[in-house]
């Protein structure tokens, strides 16, 4: 056994960058899975007699047009934030690892073909595509999945294959075949190990960008139904009531500055941690 | 003559030349060019056969077509009487023929330990093991590293380290022949030595039959006991190792070897220097391939191709006018 500080999680803890990143996210993680027992109040429940109350020791953040307590709303919406982001990742990283895969290893006909239909998504405004999507589905967490995944995922598929296609005349490949290793043992034991780094660093960083995704959609009214506390509906909220009452979009913001400060540091890190070649000492 | 293990008939190995609509437009001539262009061999048992030639020769391309990993577009390859031309199981065949590359770090899977990696083939093969941690240790030991070593990353082993590594990976399943790349590529002087006599000390133990590619003449001596020359593709010389660097009958050769630093100064060849660069493979000279380089040439040469014939010794050359060995010192 490599002792723990020899380890990826042992190196990432040495690094200071990497520390404080974990730090925030697992701040946000369990802020999030246990928001009910943090938050102070009920997310959803009014008192007007409390409206636009500033931040004071009780109301945190202070409260919205509904008097609605923005601390437990934004706890409820991290939730959200990252129900729609790993699901959004996970499902889009996935179908970008397969297919870049299959571009990279597979027959050059195929190559061109899924290059192009990458290119084309990738050419596709993502707000646009939003809106367009969002006129034919059902308003809803899904759709924002459904955006993200159709948009995100040829970004995966690219690096995927172009890693591959980097590693699929590597002379260790070639020493596998004249082993007499099948399609399988080469693919699975030997490219996917060496694609995975560079995989998971783009996944991380683009965690935060999902966030914003949602974020956005939901600012635009395309994302969640009226009344979800997802971060972007109390964004748009404070933005309503901007002149009168601006604490409540700064309010808004501070999680997504921290959840995208949060996976950027983890993501950079990784990358350093994960390449040996950025690696300091062994 | 026992019966050869290894027979390679006229085999041709074409890259496609130009792509796209150039190539659809090129004379079919143009559309591929030919990296082997017709060689014939035959290896015996226990033998060992070094193939030498300059770069871009197609002795790497030669040694991957009878491993399957290039496609062959003519000629026959048999194999123990197998012929790998008709589409065989190479699975099977890749069992009895290792090969060894020639980066001796860059052939080992980066994130795999020696372990693992010299426990590959038995994985491929689906042979299971009693104690896989033991026989991994005793197939370093044999190509000369300790147990120590097991737990290390590709990375982590300086070049001489991964090409033992890689020799004890090539000897796990008990090859009947061995296709070596450039065995010592990579590796200074010192280090070379030691993995030749390792080659040799294994080659002696089992019956090896080995087949060396290599550019560096100087290792012929220890472990050949035939040499074949390339030239664009093409054996110019085939013959004993001895015969071969005493008395190489093809101007070519005897450039490679007037090219090759000989540490005795007292024994130097003369120098020959080849004009121009090697021909590329798409634009292939009229006649005798050698004749725009040659230092010999005569106007036939550029008319007519020689073939492979016998030499005054023992060898065969493909030259219209070898030279002889009462002409070596005097030339």
């Amino acid at each position: 056994m490599k002792p723990f500080r020899r380890t990826l999680a042992g190196r990432l803890l040495a690094d200071p960058q990497a520390a404080i990143a974990m730090l925030i996210i697992a701040a946000l993680v369990l802020a999030a899975v246990f928001a009910d027992l943090v938050a102070p109040y009920d997310y959803s429940a009014m008192n007007l007699a409390d409206r636009f109350a500033r931040p004071s020791a009780d109301y945190w953040l202070g409260t919205d047009n509904l008097g609605r307590d923005t601390f437990s709303r934004l706890l409820q919406g991290g939730r959200i934030a990252l129900y729609v982001a790993l699901t959004a990742v996970s499902v889009s990283a996935l179908i970008g690892l397969a297919l870049g895969m299959i571009a990279g290893y597979g027959p050059r006909w195929l190559d061109n073909v899924l290059l192009f239909s990458f290119d084309t998504l990738r050419a596709y405004p993502t707000i646009i595509l939003a809106l367009a999507l969002a006129a034919l589905l059902p308003r809803g967490l899904s759709t924002v999945i459904i955006v993200v995944v159709i948009t995100s995922f040829s970004e995966y598929g690219r690096v995927v294959r172009t890693q591959t296609l980097s590693l699929k005349h590597a002379e260790f490949i070639l020493a596998e075949r004249a082993m007499g290793a099948g399609f399988g043992r080469i693919v699975f034991h030997h490219l996917l190990p060496n694609v995975l780094g560079p995989f998971f660093i783009l996944a991380a960083m683009n965690l935060p960008v999902v966030i914003t995704i949602e974020a956005g959609m939901s600012f635009l009214g395309i994302g969640v139904p009226p009344g979800t506390p997802s971060w972007g509906a109390t964004l748009k909220d404070g933005f309503d009531h901007i002149r009168t009452t601006p604490w409540i979009i700064i309010a808004g913001g501070l999680p997504l500055i921290l959840v995208t400060l949060g996976f950027t540091f983890l993501g950079e890190a990784l990358r350093d941690q994960l390449d040996p070649k950025l690696r300091r000492g062994r | 003559m026992t019966q050869p293990i290894l027979t390679l008939k006229d085999v041709v190995v074409e890259f496609p030349g130009l792509r796209g609509l150039k190539g659809l437009m090129a004379p079919p001539e143009q559309r591929h060019v030919q990296a082997v262009a017709g060689i014939s061999l035959d290896v015996q048992p226990g033998e060992t056969v070094a193939i030498v030639g300059e770069s871009g020769s197609g002795k790497t391309t030669l040694a991957r077509a009878i491993n399957g990993l290039v496609p062959l577009a003519g000629g026959e390859v048999w194999f123990d009487g197998m012929p790998l031309h008709e589409r065989p199981d190479w699975h099977a065949v890749r069992r009895r023929v290792a090969m060894m590359f020639q980066d001796p770090s860059g052939s080992l899977s980066p994130r795999k330990t020696v372990r693992d990696l010299v426990l590959e083939p038995f994985a491929i093969h689906g042979i299971k093991l009693d104690d896989p941690g033991a026989k991994a240790a005793d197939l370093l030991a044999t190509a000369g590293l300790g147990p120590d070593f097991l737990a290390r990353y590709p990375h982590q082993l300086s070049g001489g380290q991964a090409r033992r590594v890689g020799v004890a990976r090539a000897l796990a399943l008990d090859p009947a022949m061995v296709l070596a790349d450039e065995p010592t590529a990579g590796l200074d002087v010192s280090i070379q030595g030691e993995i030749l006599n390792l080659l040799n000390r294994i080659k002696a133990q089992h019956g090896l039959t080995t087949v060396i590619i290599t550019h560096n003449l100087n290792i012929l001596r220890h472990v050949a006991d035939r040499v074949a020359v390339m030239y664009l593709g093409r054996i110019v010389e085939l013959g004993e190792v001895e015969q071969i660097l005493s008395t190489p009958a093809h101007p070519y050769t005897r450039a490679l070897m007037a090219a090759n630093p000989e540490p005795d100064p007292t024994a130097r060849h003369e120098r020959i220097t080849l004009k121009g660069e090697t021909p590329a493979l798409n634009a292939r000279p009229s006649g005798c391939e050698f004749h725009p380089r040659c230092p010999v040439a005569r106007p036939e040469c550029a008319e007519r191709a020689p073939l492979l014939g016998p030499t005054p010794g023992a060898g065969q050359v493909s030259c219209h006018f070898p030279i002889h060995k009462d002409e070596m010192n005097t030339a």
